[in-house]
């Protein structure tokens, strides 16, 4: 015990000490700040409530929407600036923390962002993750490794399930049926990132895009994917014509 | 002898606490012991590293806490341990399959998890790509443990016997699931069994000579079932369909299950020869109880189909003695050491 305590004396003495460091180059970086809004065409997604019509003419309501967003870049005049550890799930019912912020983004000139919806393969076969990749966040598969890049879950009277729900749950990273898609947005108008203050990029995410092109969903047979395959793969081939940017700028 | 697992007990505590205060070292403040992974010689590099997951003693130790801890199931009712027990190289003896909480039943044989670190994929239809990724599939299955992962990292952030544990594991108390998974990745990965007799005859070492039956088997093994339990881990890893029907009812698809892929149906990751005589009952549905029965399945038993392997399509030509010899081989491949060493034991509460 006594031992115990002199080593927690130890650790404890150690804790916080260093001083804050100066920016190497405060001139040089800015913060932008990534903002996702979640539409069913041009308006709000609402959860729960509210009836939509896909590409297919099927009514529908949305319970859940949930995605990985990862790999973001900024591509710039003079280079491109990478987010380390840039791993972030954005989900419809945690509307205020659906965003994220790169605040160390050089001074430059950027006109288009890359990222990546769903999680690249190499973190599907790294073992135990934490953070936004924790499997607590109820985005992995357990018994078939691997990320749920984009989970839709809700309803239509369409579908032939029980309590007629629809259930899109898009996975597989590797192979013929990866469904993580890589896609580089222009942005409407150009963020310089300088000291003027922070920069802001609105991605709006089109639910009707989910079902549209190039596979219309049609709810009554097709109403639940739940495992890694065609169907996935249909449904990352729709998802990655989801995202635009509709703002960018101060 | 050489032993994967190698414990130093040093002497001076005293100077260690000193030291390691502000390096943030791991205390015991007992005796201070180093577990180690070695690659035992003639070995192939293991898939599973530690790589990320640095193996000290307090993460071994937190691991096997967490391994034989009943509060990782919904009733806390079983641990990992509850189907995996050390005496029977971590499979569960006599269950064609385990009981799950609530006495719910699946539809798998538990395997033994010897040498895991050298294993590809993990489940008998290599689901699994990873060690760290293993445990959560038994702690969330309905059938197993049941217990939402979130649910388990709440449980051990508030029993207070983890507390300890993590700072010395980890340097401080956080407590989330990926330490968790790393740490019991530290105890099924140093899971080590190297030294059957048949390691000692390898080797030509005491303990190690082989009887005129025992030698016989070995060569019938090496020409008869090398192809698939390939030494010195007795696997080859792949999945194969080694002829068993599949069970009306059942319907276990195998690998397909995982790849959705026609020409994967019923197949099954080959399991290792390690410590096979202390792992019945076999097979991936545990169908087959004793050792005779199973080489009896690979001479008469193999049921043809479109996946059934070539190597053991239309059977394996045997005579009986051939059968008695293997399985006298078989028997050489049970590592005493590694079924009854302490550091792999439940500890005492």
């Amino acid at each position: 015990m006594i031992l115990a305590a002199m080593a927690s004396l130890a650790l404890a003495s150690c804790e916080k000490k260093d001083p804050p460091q100066p920016d190497p180059d405060p001139t040089g970086t800015g913060k932008v700040v990534m903002e996702f809004f979640n539409k069913v065409g041009t308006a709000d997604l609402v959860l729960n409530d509210k009836a939509y019509v896909n590409e297919h003419g099927d009514t529908f309501k949305v319970s859940l929407f949930k995605y990985y967003i990862s790999n973001v870049k900024l591509n710039g005049a003079k280079g491109t600036y990478t987010e380390t550890e840039s791993y972030h799930l954005l989900d419809q019912a945690d509307k205020p923390n659906m965003n994220f912020t790169m605040s160390n983004v050089p001074y430059d000139t950027y006109t288009s962002v890359t990222l990546t919806i769903g999680v690249d393969s190499t973190r599907n076969v790294s073992g135990a993750q934490t953070g936004a990749l924790d499997p607590v966040k109820d985005m992995f598969w357990t018994w078939s490794t691997g990320y749920i890049m984009l989970k839709l879950e809700g309803s239509s009277p369409k579908s032939p399930a029980t309590g007629g729900t629809i259930s899109f749950h898009a996975g597989g990273y590797a192979g013929q049926y990866a469904t993580q898609r890589t896609m580089t947005l222009s942005l409407p108008t150009a963020i310089t990132v300088n000291d003027n203050g922070e920069n802001h990029v609105h991605v709006d995410a089109d639910v009707l895009r989910l079902f549209k092109a190039p596979t219309v969903f049609d709810f009554s047979a097709l109403y639940a994917i739940n495992s890694a395959g065609q169907k996935a793969k249909d449904l990352a081939d729709n998802y990655a014509n989801m995202l635009s940017v509709s703002y960018a700028g101060l | 002898m050489r032993k994967a697992i190698a414990i130093c007990i040093c002497a001076l505590v005293m100077a260690s606490v000193w030291i390691a205060g502000c390096k943030k070292e791991t205390i015991d403040p007992g005796t201070w012991q180093l577990v180690s992974f070695t690659v035992p010689k003639g070995w192939p590099q293991p898939a599973y590293t530690f790589d990320g997951n640095k193996l000290t003693y307090d993460g071994f130790v937190l691991g096997r806490k967490l391994f034989y801890d009943v509060r990782l199931s919904r009733d806390s009712s079983i641990s990992c341990g509850s189907c995996h027990q050390q005496f029977a190289s971590f499979a569960n003896l006599g269950h064609d399959v385990s009981h799950g909480v609530a006495n719910k039943v699946g539809i798998r044989n538990s395997p033994g998890l010897a040498n895991m670190a050298w294993h590809t994929s993990f489940f008998w239809d290599g689901g699994v790509n990873h060690l760290e990724n293993q445990p959560i599939n038994p702690i969330q299955n309905p059938v197993e443990m049941d217990l939402p992962m979130a649910d388990v990292v709440t449980r051990v952030k508030m029993a207070a016997d983890y507390k300890e544990m993590f700072i010395r594991a980890f340097g401080d108390e956080l407590v989330n699931s990926q330490r968790i998974f790393k740490a019991m990745a530290q105890f099924m990965g140093t899971m080590v069994s190297d030294d059957s007799k048949y390691d000692k005859y390898s080797r030509g070492e005491a303990g190690g000579t082989f009887t005129e039956q025992e030698l016989r088997g070995l060569e019938l093994v090496r020409r008869n079932c090398a192809t698939c339990h390939k030494e010195p881990l007795f696997s080859d890893f792949s999945f194969r369909n080694n002829g068993l029907s599949p069970v009306i009812g059942v319907n276990d698809s195998g690998r397909a299950h995982i790849t959705h892929d026609a020409a994967d149906l019923y197949k099954f990751k080959v399991p290792s020869l390690r410590d096979v005589a202390v792992t019945a009952p076999y097979m991936h549905d545990g169908r087959i109880k004793t050792l005779e029965d199973v080489v009896e399945h690979y001479r008469t038993g193999v049921a043809a189909s479109p996946t059934t392997d070539a190597a053991v399509a239309g059977g394996i030509n045997m005579t009986d003695q051939d059968k008695k010899d293997i399985v006298s081989f078989l028997k050489t491949l049970t590592d005493s050491t590694f079924i009854s060493s302490k550091l792999f034991a439940e500890p005492a509460k």
